[in-house]
């Protein structure tokens, strides 16, 4: 850990990721103005103004304080969205790594279909029959992350299956489950959450459009992709309205690929350069 | 070779089967009748049963399973229940805007990244690689929807220069059409062409190293020669590999900028679709995607026999 500033990716994507998760947690318990509070007369205000930090929409309503709930709102859709993927998938990965065979095959074709279908389209399909919200946009990019967390730990799990020390717990007559849970999860974990985290990045990107479409957290929650379709009738008077949610999403996204990036190296060692 | 082919359209046949399957039961696993949303509240019994009918609705899920297959087999994807058109027809229609903005975007892209890649690599760790590095980095992060809102504040808002949106069909000629997707190509093809530019960077580095550049470099040919003509062939294939990975976040952001530039094509349609609850449309349409998604990646996979001769050795 203390040579955490050597790695400079890491030292960034750490300070960026862990602000805006203050910035998300800080919102639900104090934000600058009530995020859905309506103030007419104030409508429109550019940033640096009368109109607060960071300006006011057309309704009036307080643009920092919007950001600050859509940021957890944003991360929090995100974070479970990853987390159901990744169980899912990686449950997947080390059971079909255990039985191997025809298994595993089915698995292999299984990933490539779900992986064609693009998780905009499929968050579009079972919008058409759950309603739009939070549990949509959560399952379409949870379905999405699936194959990329089975075919990552089927991969890794193969590896560690082959191992000598492995070979000796089978040979004491360990059982599938037992090696897994010893020897098979502990060893490729490294790899799971250099995943996670720039899986979180995508699932991000992916939340924001759904709630540009319209398919994710429905009004009056603040999401940023909800407030960049909101801004496109106001581009001539209001582009900071077109401009800061797009930041946010941007730096959301470029702090956690950063992290990603940064754990592989120290976590991931074969893919040191 | 032949047996590879034939291997690998078996897998593409089967794989299209399946992903039609599994598009189909879930998108009829819908709550409401389409017949009932389609006549409104006012209709009779009468008529509903009789549009149910005719729309096959009451037929048990399996034979309408098989008769929208047969269908498509012929050419006819169905009735759209909203447009009352052929969704053939349709989606050939809106495929003449997404098509074309997809090309553009990879076109694009891959302008943009083989050459600010192969500068980079050829700057090895220099000021240039570093910052050409950084910018490529940054834009993977940067949503295509919000660079299409930035380009229109930019170029339409503010300077004028370019439609804002909408498309005015290649009727109205091919420099008109080009010019409305101009600025929703390059919103596509920015967050692509940092992927890509880092792909060829390294892909680039790892030739460099290789004996075949090291004699072309020795028999007298110029550095540009030897990185152009004898190290970028060779560093092709990751980058057309992640052409293809990447063709399913392509496709995923057409959806998203076709709406936000107002274009007519098949993203916007999916979109329609799903709020008019048009279930045909909607299915057709997601199948046609992922059908593309698949097709384009089994080009891949054939592109690799031509680009590289080794791989045509059956294993």
């Amino acid at each position: 850990m203390a040579g955490i500033f050597r790695r400079p990716v890491l030292a960034i994507g750490l300070v960026i990721t862990l602000s805006l998760v203050a910035v998300a947690l800080l919102s639900l318990v104090w934000t600058p103005s009530l995020p859905s509070k309506m103030n007419i007369v104030q409508r429109l205000k550019p940033p640096l103004g009368p109109g607060g930090l960071l300006g006011t929409d057309q309704f009036g309503r307080d643009v920092m304080s919007m950001l600050m709930v859509g940021a957890w709102n944003s991360l929090s859709t995100s974070f479970l969205a990853v987390a159901l993927g990744a169980t899912v998938g990686s449950a997947i990965g080390v059971l079909v790594a255990m039985k191997r065979g025809w298994l595993e095959l089915i698995t292999m074709r299984g990933c490539d279909i779900i992986f064609a279908v693009p998780p905009i389209l499929s968050a579009m399909m079972l919008g058409a029959f759950l309603g739009s919200g939070r549990f949509t946009a959560v399952i379409a990019i949870a379905v999405f992350m699936v194959p990329v967390f089975a075919r990552l730990t089927l991969a890794a799990a193969k590896q560690i299956w082959a191992r000598d020390y492995v070979m000796a717990a089978i040979g004491i007559g360990r059982s599938n489950g037992r090696i897994t849970l010893v020897h098979i999860l502990p060893n490729i974990s490294n790899q799971i959450i250099v995943q996670v985290a720039i899986q979180l990045g995508l699932a991000i990107l992916t939340e924001a459009g759904l709630s540009f479409l319209g398919l994710g957290m429905p009004p009056p929650a603040p999401t940023w992709g909800r407030m960049l379709a909101d801004s496109q009738t106001f581009f001539a008077q209001a582009p900071w309205l077109a401009i800061l949610p797009g930041l946010a999403i941007a730096l959301a996204v470029l702090g956690l690929n950063m992290l990603g990036d940064g754990l592989r190296d120290v976590l991931d060692p074969r893919t040191r350069t | 070779m032949i047996s590879i082919l034939i291997r690998r359209i078996v897998s593409l046949v089967v794989t299209l089967l399946v992903v039609s399957l599994m598009i189909f039961s879930v998108m009829n696993l819908l709550p409401g009748d389409p017949a009932a949303i389609m006549l409104g509240t006012s209709a009779t019994p009468e008529t509903l049963a009789a549009l149910r009918a005719q729309m096959g609705l009451d037929e048990p899920i399996v034979v309408r399973y098989v008769a929208w297959l047969t269908g498509m087999a012929q050419g006819d994807l169905g009735q759209s229940y909203t447009y009352g058109v052929p969704v053939a027809g349709l989606i050939a229609e809106r495929l003449v805007v997404t098509l074309p903005l997809a090309l553009m975007a990879v076109v694009i892209s891959v302008g943009i990244a083989v050459p600010l890649g192969v500068a980079a690599a050829r700057r090895h760790n220099g000021l240039f690689d570093h910052i050409a590095g950084a910018i490529s980095y940054a834009s993977i992060a940067v949503p295509a929807f919000w660079v299409g809102l930035l380009l229109i504040i930019a170029f339409s808002t503010n300077l004028g220069w370019m439609p804002a949106g909408g498309f005015p069909g290649w009727d109205a000629g091919l420099l008109a059409g080009l010019q409305a997707l101009l600025m929703p190509a390059i919103a596509l093809a920015l967050p692509q062409a940092g992927v890509l530019t880092r792909v060829a960077r390294s892909a680039v580095l790892e030739v460099m190293n290789e004996d075949f550049v090291r004699t072309a470099r020795a028999k007298g040919l110029s550095e540009r020669l030897a990185v152009w003509r004898h190290a970028l062939p060779n560093a092709l294939v990751p980058v057309v590999t992640m052409i293809g990975l990447q063709f399913t976040f392509l496709i995923a952001g057409a959806v998203l900028v076709e709406n936000v530039f107002n274009l007519p094509g098949l993203g916007r349609l999916a979109y329609q679709a799903l709020s008019q609850r048009d279930i045909i449309v909607m299915q057709d349409v997601v199948l046609f995607f992922s059908a593309l998604v698949i097709i384009i990646n089994f080009l891949v996979d054939l592109a690799y026999l031509v680009i590289d001769p080794r791989l045509r050795v059956a294993t």
